[in-house]
C-alpha cells in the first residue's frame, strides 16, 4: 500500500512530523514502512516562463531563439521545439539568478547555460517526460514538444512544483493480510491517529442528488450467500473527462494510472476507502438488471483487459437479464465498460466472501487490486460511505448528476462483536503493568470502545476476536519495546538432542576426521540428473514423489537417491579445477509409500517414508580401498562387527567389478559403495575415477552398538606368522579370510592382508595373497609347537576347501 | 723407569691436547700393546723393594692420562652431539603435512550454535517430516484452506493435501499432540519455499523454530529468552527490538530486529544503515493453535519464535551470496 502524505493529511494533520521520525514510528506501533520517496524531489528549478519574442535562429534552421519572462527576469533561450509561440507559458529548467547551481530534471538530467550554434541559451523548455510525467498524468499534453501551462492557474516565475503539484511523499507500507482495512488511506490515517495521539477527522460525504429514483433505473437482486450486501447508485448525464490535475497526482502518487474521470473516482474511493468500486456503463445492462449469482458452468466471459475466461459455478458473478458484466470482486467486463460515449454510470459498492474471491482470482490467474481487497475480508459496512463518497466526488469534478435514492441488499445486518476486557489477565499476559484506563485510553485511541467490561470491536476489525488480539492492540501502541525482559518461571526441562540427531552428530563430526567435507544439497532434482549417474529408464528408484507447482524442472522431483546430487557437487568442484574434493552429506531421500498410514485426523493421503542417507565421494585423493575404509570407519564408529561386503555387478552407476554392498549377518543392507562407472563417468566431465557410496544411516544406527565395554589388554605376548598363498585369480580374499577365521583355531586373534600379486612368476590365472596372522592365548605364552600347529591347520583348511597352495 | 714414566705422561697429554682423539690415545696408552701397559708389564725387570713404589708411580701416571682421556672424550661427544644437531636442522618455514580433516558445512555449524545455546536453556530438539499434511503445516496452525496469510508463503504441494512444509511449525503441533505441557523445543530443519533462489532467497532453506508452553508463560518471557540468546549468539553487547507483525498462529507477534554486531546499531553496510538486523519471527501462541493440539488456553499460554538458519549464517560469516551455501565448492567448504 502506497500512501500519499498530502492525502493523509486529509484526515490527519502530521505534517509537522519529519518523515523519518513518521516511518520508524508507524513500524514501531504496526503498520511496518518498506521505504518512502520524495515526489518531485529530483525537479529543481524549474520554473514558468513566458515567451515574449521568438526569432529564428541565425545559423540553424531547426533552432529558434526565445526571449523568456520570468517575472522578475528575462531570458534567452535557443529551442528545436515546434509548438512554442508568442505568449505561450512554459516550463523552463534555468539556473536561479546569480547562483552557479544547475537545474535538475527527471532522469538525472542537469541543465545550465551554454551555447547552441553559437547563440547563448540560458536554460531549457521542458516536455512532460522531463518532468517526469506521462500522458496519463498530463492528458493532451504533447509528448514530442514542450509543455503548454496556458491553461494552467499559473503566472511567469511560478515554481513548477506548485503548478503541477508535484510535490508529495509516498509512503510505501507491507500491509499484512489480517488488516485489510489499512490497504486504505483512511486506514492508515486511524493508525497515524492512534500513533501519534492525535486526532482524526473523517468527513462523512455529502452528495447533493438530483431528481429522479434510482429504483427507476436498475433493480438490484442477490441470489449468492457470497455477497453480504450490495449498494449502488446510479449517476447520469456523465460528461467523460479527465480528472483534475490534483485527483491525477494523488492517484499517481498512489501508483494509479488516471484514465477518466469515472473510472479515477472508483481508483480514488477504493485507495482512500479501502473499497473496491465498480462503474458500469448503463447502456449495456440489459433489462436494467443487475443479478449477483452464480456462474454458470462453462460460461464465457470477457474481461476487461479482453481476455476469454471460461467461469465455473463456484464463481460469482454480476450479471444483468442474461449475461455476465463482471466478475464480482475481481475485474468487470468489457460488454460494459465505461467509454467515452458512456452517458449513464451505475456505481457499484458491495461486500463479497472473501474466499471466494480467492478461489476465482486464483482459478482465472488474475489477482486485481480488487480481489487482493477482498479476499482478506472487508466491512460490508463500508460499502455505503464508500459509494456515497464516489458520489460526492462525482459531483465536485461535475462529472454527472447523481440520482437520488440508494439501492442497499443487506439482508443480515453485520452484528457488533465484543471482548471482554480483562486487564488483569492482558497484564499478566504480557508481563507489563498498565492501568485499565491507560488501556481504555490505547484502544479508543484505535476506535474500540468499552463499555460495560467489554471491548467493541470496529467492524472493519474482524482479526479482533479474543484476548489475545485485545492484549496485541494494547501493546503495540504502548510500545513491544517497554516490555521488560523476564525469566520463565516454571517447572526445570532437562533439553538435548535426541538419540538419532546425536548418533548422525556425532558420525558427522567422525567423517569430517577422516578429510571429507560436508555439503548440502537440494532434495529436489531434477529427473534428468537420475538418467546422468546411469539410471535406466525403468529403475524402480524413479519412482520419485513429484511437486505439483514446480517452478520448472529443477524443483520438481522428491530424489529417492542422494548419489546424483552428490555427483552434481563434485562434478561442480571438478569443473572449478579444484585438483581434489572429499566430500559427505546426511540428508533425506524420499520414497513413496503404498497403501494408507493412519493418522490420528483421518487426513487423506500418505506421507512418504523419509531416510537419510550418508552419501560420500571423492575424486582425486584415493581409490576403492580409501572408499571402502570410510565405509569400514562408518561402521566402526557404529559398533558393526558383523558387516560383509559382497561385489555388486549390475548398478549402472558403478563399476561393475569394483562396486560392493555391505550387508549384515540379518541380511541387512546397509547400502552400496565403489567406483563411478567408466561409461556413466563419459555422462560428466571428469577424467578420473570418482568414488561413492550412499548407506543408510537409520539401518546404520538401528544396528548400531552403543553400549562400550573394556576388554582386558592382553597379559600374553603374540607370535605372528606371514605366509603367502597361491589361488585362483577367482578367490575373494573374503573368502580366504572367512575359512581362515573359521576354520576352529582359537588362538587365531587377527587376519591383516598385506600383499596380493599377480605377475608372470605365477601361472596364469593365479594370484599370490599374503597374509600376517597373529595367534595368541588368554592364558599362556604360546609354544612354538602351538603356533605351528595352529597355521599348519589354517593353511590345511584352506587348501582343502579352496585348493590354495603355499607359495615358496 | 721414573723418566719413562713421566715422558710418557707428557706423550699421552700433549697427544690429547693435540688432534689424537681420545679413544686412539687410550689405544696408543692404555690399551693391551699400550706404551704404560708395557712399562707395567716391564716391572718384572724392576727390583723387588722398588716394585710398591714403581707400582704406585705407574697407577698415578694411568689415573692423571685417564683423567685427560675423559676430559677429552667428554669434549669430543659435546662437539659430535653439536655438530649432529646442526646437520639435522629444518627449514621450518617448509608446511606441515597435509592431514586434511573435513569440515562441517557452514549451516550444520550454525544449526549447532544455536542448538547449543536452547539446550542451556532446557530446550529439547525435536525434528519431524520435511514432507507434511496440510493440516500441521497450516490448518492446525489456524490457517484453514483459501487464508489470504497463506500467500506469505509460496508452498510446493505433492496433492492438495500433502505439501513440503514451509516452515518447522508444525513440529510444534505435533510435539503438541504427543505430549503435555510444560514443552520447551526447538525444531531446526529444511524448509521449502516457491522463490527462485537468487542472493537473499533459497527454496530450499533450513529454520530453527521454538516452543515453550507452560502456566504462566508471558510475552515478558519471549523477550528474556530472545535476548538472551541474541547475546550468547551475537555477543554480550547485543540488543533486541520488537516490531509488530502479524502470524496467524501466534497472537501478539512480532519480527526481532537484533542490533547489529558488526556497526553496535551505529549504522553499516552490513545492517544497510539500520543499525538493526531482522533475524526473527516471534509471539504468543495463538489460543486457537493451543486449543487445536489439545491445550487448555485457559491453563497454559506460550510462546514460539523462528529464526532463518542461512540468514543467521550469512551474517555471522559475512558471506554475500546464499547460492554459495549450496554449491558446495570444497574453497568455500574449507573455509569455516
Amino acid at each position: 500500500m502506497i500512501l500519499s502524505l498530502k492525502w493523509l493529511h486529509d484526515f490527519i494533520d502530521v505534517s509537522d512530523i519529519d518523515i523519518k521520525t513518521f516511518c520508524e514510528d508507524m513500524t514501531v506501533s504496526g503498520s511496518k514502512v518498506e521505504t518512502y520517496e520524495e515526489l518531485g524531489k529530483e525537479i529543481e528549478n524549474v520554473r514558468v516562463g513566458l515567451i515574449t519574442k521568438i526569432e529564428q535562429h541565425p545559423d540553424a534552421e531547426r533552432l529558434v531563439i526565445c526571449q523568456v519572462n520570468f517575472g522578475d527576469r528575462d531570458l534567452q533561450i535557443v529551442t528545436a521545439a515546434k509548438n512554442v509561440f508568442e505568449g505561450a507559458l512554459v516550463p523552463v529548467a534555468v539556473s536561479p539568478e546569480g547562483e552557479k547551481v544547475v537545474a535538475k530534471l527527471a532522469h538525472g538530467v542537469e541543465i545550465k547555460t551554454g551555447k547552441l550554434r553559437g547563440v547563448t541559451s540560458e536554460g531549457m523548455f521542458c516536455s512532460i517526460e522531463e518532468l517526469g510525467l506521462d500522458t496519463h498524468d498530463m492528458p493532451g499534453a504533447p509528448t514530442d514538444g514542450i509543455l503548454i501551462l496556458n491553461d494552467y492557474p499559473c503566472k511567469a516565475g511560478d515554481d513548477i512544483h506548485d503548478v503541477l503539484m508535484l510535490s508529495d511523499t509516498a509512503v510505501e507500507f507491507e500491509i499484512t493480510p489480517n488488516r485489510p482495512d489499512c490497504l486504505s488511506v483512511i486506514g492508515l490515517a486511524r493508525e497515524t491517529s492512534a500513533t501519534f495521539r492525535r486526532p482524526l477527522n473523517i468527513p462523512t460525504p455529502a452528495v447533493k442528488g438530483s431528481d429522479g429514483n434510482v429504483r427507476d433505473y436498475v433493480n438490484v437482486s442477490v441470489d449468492s450467500k457470497k455477497c453480504s450486501r450490495y449498494c449502488a447508485r446510479v449517476v447520469k448525464n456523465v460528461k467523460i473527462a479527465p480528472s483534475p490535475l490534483w485527483l491525477r497526482m494523488r492517484l499517481r502518487a498512489a501508483g494509479v494510472r488516471p484514465i477518466n474521470n469515472i473510472v479515477d473516482i472508483t481508483n480514488y474511493v477504493m485507495i482512500e476507502y479501502g473499497q473496491p468500486m465498480h462503474a458500469f456503463d448503463y447502456s449495456c445492462l440489459d433489462g436494467h438488471e443487475i443479478v449477483v449469482r452464480e456462474a454458470g458452468d462453462g460460461e464465457i466471459f470477457r474481461t476487461l483487459d479482453s481476455q476469454e475466461r471460461a467461469l465455473t459455478p463456484d464463481m460469482l458473478v454480476i450479471a444483468d437479464k442474461d449475461r455476465p458484466v463482471g466478475i464480482a470482486g475481481v475485474m468487470g467486463g468489457e460488454n460494459s465498460e465505461i467509454t467515452d460515449s458512456t452517458q449513464t454510470v451505475v456505481f457499484e459498492s458491495a461486500c463479497f466472501d472473501g474466499s471466494s474471491v480467492r478461489i476465482t482470482a486464483k482459478k482465472l490467474g488474475m489477482r486485481t487490486e480488487s480481489s487482493a481487497r477482498f479476499e482478506k475480508g472487508l466491512d460490508c459496512e463500508n460499502c455505503l460511505p464508500a459509494l456515497q463518497r464516489a458520489c460526492e466526488l462525482v459531483e465536485l469534478l461535475g462529472a454527472g448528476e447523481v440520482v437520488d435514492g440508494i439501492i442497499d441488499v443487506y439482508p443480515e445486518k453485520k452484528p457488533v462483536y465484543t471482548v471482554p476486557f480483562e486487564p488483569e489477565k492482558i497484564n499478566r499476559f504480557l508481563g507489563i503493568f498498565l492501568s485499565p484506563d491507560n488501556m481504555k485510553e490505547i484502544l479508543r485511541s484505535l476506535c474500540f470502545d468499552v463499555e460495560d467490561g467489554k471491548v467493541i470491536v470496529p467492524s472493519y476489525r474482524d482479526d479482533v476476536r479474543c484476548m489475545n488480539d485485545v492484549a496485541e492492540e494494547i501493546v503495540r501502541i504502548y510500545g513491544y519495546n517497554k516490555i521488560e525482559s523476564s525469566s520463565i518461571i516454571a517447572q526445570m526441562t532437562q533439553g538435548g538432542l535426541p538419540a538419532d540427531v546425536k548418533f548422525r552428530e556425532g558420525l558427522s563430526e567422525h567423517l569430517c576426521a577422516l578429510g571429507l567435507d560436508e555439503i548440502c544439497t537440494f532434495t529436489f532434482i531434477p529427473a534428468r540428473i537420475y538418467t546422468k549417474s546411469g539410471m535406466a529408464e525403468d529403475d524402480p528408484r524413479r519412482k520419485s514423489l513429484e511437486i505439483a507447482n514446480p517452478f520448472g524442472e529443477d524443483t520438481k522431483t522428491l530424489r529417492t537417491t542422494s548419489v546424483p546430487s552428490m555427483l552434481e557437487i563434485l562434478e561442480l568442484n571438478y569443473n572449478r579445477s579444484n585438483p581434489t574434493a572429499s566430500l559427505f552429506e546426511m540428508a533425506k531421500v524420499f520414497i513413496p509409500r503404498e497403501g494408507v498410514v493412519t493418522n490420528i485426523h483421518g487426513l487423506e493421503g500418505t506421507l512418504p517414508d523419509e531416510r537419510i542417507k550418508v552419501t560420500v565421494g571423492f575424486y582425486g585423493a584415493g581409490g576403492f580401498s580409501r572408499i571402502k575404509g570410510v565405509c569400514e570407519e562408518i561402521l566402526r564408529f557404529a559398533g558393526i562387527d558383523n558387516a560383509k561386503y559382497v561385489a555388486v555387478t549390475d548398478d549402472p552407476t558403478f563399476h561393475p567389478g569394483r562396486c560392493a554392498k555391505i550387508v549384515l549377518a540379518d541380511g541387512t543392507d546397509l547400502g552400496r559403495f565403489g567406483e563411478l562407472h567408466p561409461v556413466t563417468r563419459e555422462n560428466y566431465t571428469f577424467s578420473c575415477p570418482v568414488y561413492l557410496a550412499e548407506l543408510d544411516l537409520e539401518l546404520i544406527r538401528e544396528h548400531s552398538v552403543s553400549e562400550k565395554k573394556y576388554k582386558p589388554l592382553p597379559k600374553f605376548p603374540a607370535v605372528s606368522r606371514d605366509f603367502s598363498l597361491v589361488c585362483d585369480e577367482e578367490i575373494e580374499v573374503g573368502t580366504l579370510e572367512e575359512a581362515m577365521s573359521s576354520c576352529g583355531v582359537k588362538i587365531l586373534e587377527s587376519i591383516t592382508l598385506f600383499d596380493v600379486y599377480r605377475g608372470s612368476q605365477l601361472p596364469e590365472g593365479k594370484k599370490s595373497v599374503s597374509f600376517s596372522v597373529m595367534l595368541r592365548a588368554a592364558d599362556h605364552t604360546l609354544t612354538v609347537d602351538e603356533a605351528d600347529k595352529a597355521t599348519k591347520k589354517i593353511l590345511g583348511t584352506l587348501e582343502y576347501k579352496l585348493g590354495v597352495t603355499i607359495r615358496s | 723407569m721414573k723418566e719413562l714414566l713421566e715422558k710418557i705422561r707428557q706423550d699421552a697429554l700433549s697427544a690429547l691436547r693435540g688432534d689424537e682423539s681420545s679413544e686412539s690415545v687410550r689405544i696408543r696408552f692404555l690399551g693391551k700393546k699400550g706404551e704404560l701397559t708395557s712399562v707395567l708389564r716391564g716391572m718384572g725387570a724392576v727390583a723387588p723393594e722398588e716394585r710398591p713404589k714403581m707400582g704406585q708411580l705407574v697407577n698415578e701416571v694411568r689415573e692423571k692420562i685417564e683423567a685427560a682421556i675423559a676430559e677429552k672424550a667428554e669434549k669430543e661427544k659435546r662437539e659430535a652431539l653439536e655438530a649432529k644437531l646442526k646437520a639435522e636442522k629444518i627449514d621450518v618455514t617448509i608446511p606441515g603435512d597435509d592431514l586434511s580433516v573435513g569440515k562441517r558445512h557452514p549451516l550444520a555449524q550454525t544449526e549447532a550454535a544455536i542448538r547449543e545455546i536452547f539446550i542451556g536453556m532446557g530446550f529439547s530438539v525435536v525434528e519431524g517430516p520435511e514432507v507434511e499434511y496440510d493440516y500441521y503445516n497450516f490448518e492446525a496452525l489456524n490457517l484453514p484452506k483459501n487464508h489470504p496469510a497463506r500467500d506469505m508463503q509460496d508452498t510446493f504441494y505433492i496433492t492438495d493435501n500433502i505439501l513440503l512444509r514451509s516452515q518447522t511449525s508444525p513440529v510444534q503441533v505435533r510435539t503438541m499432540e504427543n505430549s503435555k505441557p510444560p514443552i520447551r523445543i526447538i525444531s531446526p530443519g529444511r524448509v521449502y519455499r516457491a522463490d527462485p533462489a537468487d542472493a537473499t532467497h533459497s527454496p530450499i532453506f533450513h529454520q530453527c523454530e521454538g516452543l515453550v508452553v507452560d502456566k504462566g508463560i508471558t510475552m515478558g518471557d519471549l523477550k528474556g529468552v530472545l535476548e538472551l540468546f541474541a547475546k550468547k549468539m551475537f555477543g554480550e553487547d547485543t540488543k533486541i527490538r520488537f516490531r509488530p507483525h502479524h502470524f496467524p498462529f501466534t497472537e501478539p507477534s512480532a519480527e526481532v530486529d537484533v542490533s547489529c554486531w558488526e556497526c553496535g546499531g551505529k549504522g553499516c553496510r552490513l545492517c544497510k544503515g539500520e543499525g538493526w538486523i531482522e533475524i526473527l519471527g516471534a509471539g504468543m501462541v495463538h489460543p486457537f493453535v493451543l486449543s487445536n493440539c489439545g491445550i487448555d488456553p485457559n491453563v497454559y499460554s506460550g510462546f514460539a519464535f523462528g529464526m532463518g538458519i542461512e540468514r543467521v549464517a550469512l551474517c555471522r560469516l559475512g558471506i554475500d551470496d546464499m547460492r554459495m551455501l549450496y554449491e558446495n565448492d570444497v574453497r568455500f567448504l574449507s573455509q569455516f
